[in-house]
Order: structure tokens, then sequence, then C-alpha cells
């Protein structure tokens, strides 16, 4: 078996990428590469393309190793990675819709992000400034007796994002969910595409609004790692700090949707009081509820003042004082629990396949965390437990966010401990010379990956990766043989982001 | 549970004090509402919420609204499921050209008298995200507006000055034909 090091050697490896390597390979080292994520022995992380050339991030979990391998593609096509390894599939139909670049072999040719309204095709590779043929969306065919369909979204009943759902019951049973995304796609990638540091800061930290610290902060890391910019160790930290604040709230803030949607309002209405009150403490301790815009390449916008530290605390003193009895009650409800134990099941097989990260992942087994297998700075000295189940249920999920709301609680008081003193930020510099950076930071939702080349201080090509692309087409699987009325039960303990993936 | 629910029978409330309604509303909004749609509702107002292809951002905090400090539902302003049992259509998000039709549908979809509330910067002309190719712009792109409410995302106090001040244009109205 080769090592990820061994393929990089084996091409031709970009100098100015940093700080994990990248290399060019050729058509045969690709595949083989496609081949071993197809044998389950490295995670595919990303994959993405540019005007002629295909990148693919990969990880190989037991090592802690990442690389990135590129094929140049000039006859716009490339060997389809999806046709082994399934997690790829709407990856490249995004590159297709997005670069005209095609995979050969893939399977599922449908577009994926481009619903022929742009009025252009391929607006991020050779654009042709014509729309796309409209033509209905072929959904998958469904054969057998006594199935009927049920066509949901894209608006939704709830406050959430627009997606489509297409339903196939029999009955009461969901027979095969299929996902149709792609509604909010705003073309971020391709604003990104020439605008400068702090635009594309602000850009990054609206990807996902209930990922806002994690977009921001691994989007600046990534910066940074181009740039070769050492951050000051206060920033360092303040950045934990933010990004524990934006896990505790969305945690919180899905525990208690969860069991709404199980009509456990009980629970929710509680929740609801503790998510707002450190929404409350981030607007009192840095001028924003959701904490936008305080990470930017260089440290943070805006320093943290003991008053501020003083509200952190005594907002998760309330938290520790109400949380358990909560989480007490939610365990010692039967009519609850009999509503999320066994519904859902992601089996742990599905989610080390697609390298689910977050809750999602470590509810079905897979221990990966990125703060603890990359052990990026503050995390590396800081005393943390990555919770994980097997059970793969939404009792699972809820149950990991449980856990890791205490861990949360106790990270933060570990960084409000030893939070040190000086400046917190420092000015990024302007390169010349184009430089590459990529960047991984465990949001709450998993694993958010952003890769950048900059060059004249611009951005050239920056690509940000959500976690649900490799969550979304589980729920697909997790929902089959449920009842339909457990749909949202199911989709809130995923909760997956539109936005972040379609970009 | 009955111990959680006796505590909340003793403690108080968490909800706060209602903020006056938005001055700046008003004043759009004198425009924008017809008398004899205001006499029909009273003081009650039916709200479908559209993300036309927002962040989320704006979605975390309408969800705010109906949390125990700002318990929109006192007012008389309920979330509803569908469009056709809506009075207002509260849209977030730059219009995506990818949701541009399905949010003319709903539009079409929520009967008459109706208003339009843009939530966000996003909503009122695209935000951050103006140029791009796959966005339209701003909600009045598509359909009319009649009250914008700006920030990113406007905090819960933001959204409920300006829905008070609708609320208090119908019913000003409702007594004063």
């Amino acid at each position: 078996m080769a090592s990820l090091i061994d393929l990089i050697r084996q091409g031709r490896e970009v100098r100015e990428h940093r700080p994990r390597p990248r290399a060019v390979v050729d058509a045969r080292l690709w595949n083989s590469a496609a081949s071993e994520l197809a044998q389950g022995r490295w995670n595919l992380l990303d994959l993405w393309g540019e005007s002629s050339t295909m990148h693919m991030a990969i990880m190989d979990e037991h090592a802690a190793e990442i690389a990135t391998v590129s094929l140049d593609c000039p006859d716009h096509a490339y060997p389809s990675v999806g046709l082994h390894h399934p997690p790829a599939l709407r990856l490249e139909r995004a590159v297709n819709d997005l670069f005209g670049l095609s995979a050969e072999g893939l399977p599922d040719t449908r577009p994926w992000l481009d619903h022929a309204g742009w009025g252009v095709r391929f607006p991020l590779g050779d654009r042709i400034d014509a729309p796309a043929k409209p033509a209905p969306y072929r959904f998958l065919p469904v054969e057998g007796e006594a199935l009927h369909q049920i066509a949901v979204g894209p608006v939704h009943a709830g406050i959430i994002e627009p997606g489509h759902f297409r339903f196939t019951a029999s009955g009461e049973t969901v027979v095969r969910l299929e996902q149709r995304l792609g509604y909010t796609h705003k073309g971020i990638e391709g604003l990104m595409a020439g605008a400068d540091l702090e635009r594309a800061a602000q850009l990054a930290g609206r990807v996902s609004g209930d990922s806002t610290v994690a977009y921001a902060y691994a989007f600046s890391r990534a910066a940074e790692a181009a740039l070769e910019l050492v951050v000051p160790d206060r920033a360092v930290f303040l950045r934990a700090l933010l990004a524990e604040l934006e896990r505790l709230a969305n945690h919180l803030g899905d525990i208690g949707a969860i069991c709404n949607d199980a009509s456990f309002t009980l629970i929710h209405a509680h929740c609801s009081v503790l998510r707002e009150s450190v929404l409350r403490a981030a607007l009192n301790a840095f001028g924003h509820r959701l904490m936008r815009d305080v990470i930017a390449p260089g440290g943070v916008t805006r320093d943290l003042n003991d008053e501020g530290k003083a509200i952190i605390r005594a907002t998760l003193d309330n938290i520790r004082l109400r949380f358990p009895v909560l989480v007490e009650l939610y365990d010692n409800t039967a009519s609850l629990q009999d509503r999320t134990v066994d519904t859902g099941v992601l089996k742990p097989a599905l989610a080390s396949q697609y390298a689910a990260g977050g809750y999602i992942g470590r509810a079905s087994g897979r221990s990966f965390d990125a703060r603890r297998a990359l052990a990026y700075p503050p995390y590396d000295s800081l005393r943390f437990e990555v919770p994980v189940l097997k059970e793969g249920d939404v009792n699972a999920r809820v149950w990991i966010r449980v856990r890791e709301v205490e861990q949360s609680l106790s990270l933060i008081d570990q960084i409000l401990d030893r939070l040190p003193e000086g400046p917190s930020s420092t000015p990024a510099g302007r390169w010349r010379e184009p430089s590459e950076g990529m960047a991984i930071v465990e949001g709450f939702r998993g694993d958010v990956l952003v890769w950048l080349r900059l060059r004249d201080g611009l951005i050239e090509r920056c690509r940000l990766r959500d976690p649900s692309w490799f969550q979304w087409p589980l729920l697909e699987a997790a929902i089959e043989g449920n009842i339909v009325a457990d749909f949202p039960l199911c989709n809130k303990s995923f909760n997956c982001s539109y936005s972040g993936h379609d970009l | 549970m009955r111990k959680l629910l006796f505590e909340s029978l003793f403690r108080r409330p968490f909800t706060e004090q209602a903020p006056s309604s938005d001055d700046a509303a008003v004043a759009e909004l004198a425009t924008a509402v017809g008398h004899a749609a205001r006499r029909r509702l009273g003081r009650s107002l039916s709200i479908r919420e559209v993300d036309a292809g927002s962040c989320n951002g704006c979605e975390l905090e309408i969800h705010a609204l109906n949390n125990a400090y700002y318990d929109v539902e006192r007012f008389g302003l309920r979330f509803v499921a569908s469009p056709r049992h809506a009075d207002v259509l509260m849209v977030t998000g730059p219009v995506t050209k990818n949701m541009r039709e399905a949010l003319a549908r709903t539009y079409h979809a929520v009967p008459h008298p109706k208003w339009v509330v843009a939530i966000g910067d996003c909503a009122r002309d695209g935000g951050c995200f103006a140029s791009s190719y796959a966005v339209v712009g701003g909600v009045s792109e598509v359909v009319p507006v009649d009250l914008h409410i700006h920030g990113c995302p406007p905090t819960p106090t933001a959204m409920l000055k300006g829905l008070l001040a609708l609320l208090e244009q119908a019913d000003t109205a409702a007594v004063t034909p």
C-alpha cells in the first residue's frame, strides 16, 4: 500500500503550496489515488476545479497526512473519481456545471448546481454566454407496486433554507429520498476571484450563516499559510474562543430543535433561551450576535476586554446550571426517546466511506475531529475529549451534541484562563509572487476546508468546502425505511447546510 | 419535567418589553398599507418566511423571534407553514437565479391583501453578492417590497421594530377609516 507521501513524490511538487504538499500528477497517478479512495484506505476531503485543472485533497486518516493532487486537463476532461468512489459524484457534477470540466465515466451526468437559469454556462471556466438548455430534471426512476411520490420544496414549511426533496414512499415508509440542491447557489467562488483579502474574508464569513466564525477562521488560516504570516498568540486563543461559542450556540439550538421536531417543545423553549444567552454574550463581548467579521487574516478585528470576559463566564455558569436539567429530562422522557432511538440510522461503514465529519460522523463511529486529528493551535495545548458513538441514530446525534456542549464549556474556561496578553492582530503583508494555502477548521457541523491561491495580494482562486457535501448524501441513506413523518426529525439531526453546499 | 414546569411558574418571565416601532419603517409603510386591507386583518398577521438564497444568518435571527425573550406571538404575529395562510411574506437573501421562480410562485400563492418584508442587507440590493452571475439582486427585483429591515443579519429587536410598525399601520387604519 502506497503512502500519500509516495504519491506526492511521484508527481511534480508545487513549491508555493503551504502548509501541506500539493503535486501535479498524471492520469495514472490520479487514477491510483481514486482507487485507494475507493478501497477505503484514504478519505476524500475535496475535489475542485480551475479553468483547466482538477484538484483533489486526500487524507490518510491513520497517519494524519493530507495532500493535494492536481491533474492538468487541457481537453477539459479528466478520469472520473466518482465512478469508483461515490462521495465524489456530486462534486464532479458541480465542477462540470461551473468549469465545464467533464469527468470521463461519471455515472451521473445530470447538472447539479446549474438549474439553467444563470444565463451563462461554465461561469468559472471557459464561459459560454448563453443559458443551458432548460430541460426537466430527471429524478431517478422508481419502480414497484403501490409506490407514491411526495415532492417537497424548494420552499419548505418551516423557517429553513430552500432545497427539493423527492420522496418515494410505500404507504408511510420512505423507500427512497432523492435530494435536489443548488437553489441558494450565489456564485461565491466567482465573486472571490479578484477580491482583496478584506472582501474575500467578508464573503467567506457569509458562506453559511451558522458557521460564519468557522469559515472566517478557515479562510484566514489558509490566507496566513499562503502568506507565511504568524498570528499573535492572543489572536490564536481568541479565535478558538469564538469557534467554541459558535459551536455552543448552534448545538444548544439544534438539541432544542430536534426535540421540537419530535413535538417536545419544553426542551426547545429552554434550549432557545440558553442559545439566546450565548448570542447576547457574543454581542457584548465581540459586538455581533453571530460574531461575524471578527476573525480576519492576521488575527481578530476586535479584542476581548475584562467586561466581555466576565459576561462570557457568567453565561457559562448559567448554562452549567440549567443545561444538565434539560439533558436529564431528555434522557428520562420515554415518549421522546421513542421518536429518536433507532430512527434515521446511519451505518458506520457509510460514515467512514463518505468521511462524514462533525456529529454525523462521530455518532456513527468515525472519530475524526480536526481539532484533535490536525491539532492546530491552540487546540494542541487544550484538554478536551472527542465523544464517539456507534449507534448512528437521531438519539446518538443528540448525545454527541450534548457531550460537545460540555466539552466546549470546558474549552472556553481553559481559553479564558490562559488567554495570553499582547496584540490581537498583525498586518497581512502583500506578496507579489503567487502563493497557495490550505486550512481545515472544525466548525460545529464538521470540518470546513478552504484552499486559495493569492497573486499580487488578490485572490486568484478560492475554494470553500462545506462539511455538508459529504453529509447530505448520507441523509438519503439514513431516511430509507423510516416513516415520512420522521423526516423532519432526521433532517434536523443532520442539520446540513444548504447555503454552504450550494455556495 | 414537573419540577422544570413548576420553576417556570415562579420565575420572572424571560420575555422583554416590546421595543417601540421603528420610525423609518413607519415612514416606509405609510404609503404601503391600503385602508380596506387593514380593516380586514385587525391586529394579527400571519407570516410566511421564504429564504430566496440567504446564507442562513437571517433565518437564525428570525428563529430567535420565537424564543421566550422576543416571543413574537404575543403581538399576534405568527409564522405559518403555507403561503396560502399568510398575510406577510418575509423574504431573506439576495434572490438567486435558482430561487427566482420559486419566490415569484410563493408570492402569487399568498392571498390579497398581502405585504412583503425584505429582511437583511442582501434582500435590499443583493448585498455583497450583488454582482454575481448567479444572483438576481434584491427582493424588489422579483416581487414588490413594502418594508426593508436592514442588518447582516438584522437583530431580532430590529425585526420586531419593523414588524410592529407594520402591525400599527394595519391597526390604525382599521379604526380610522
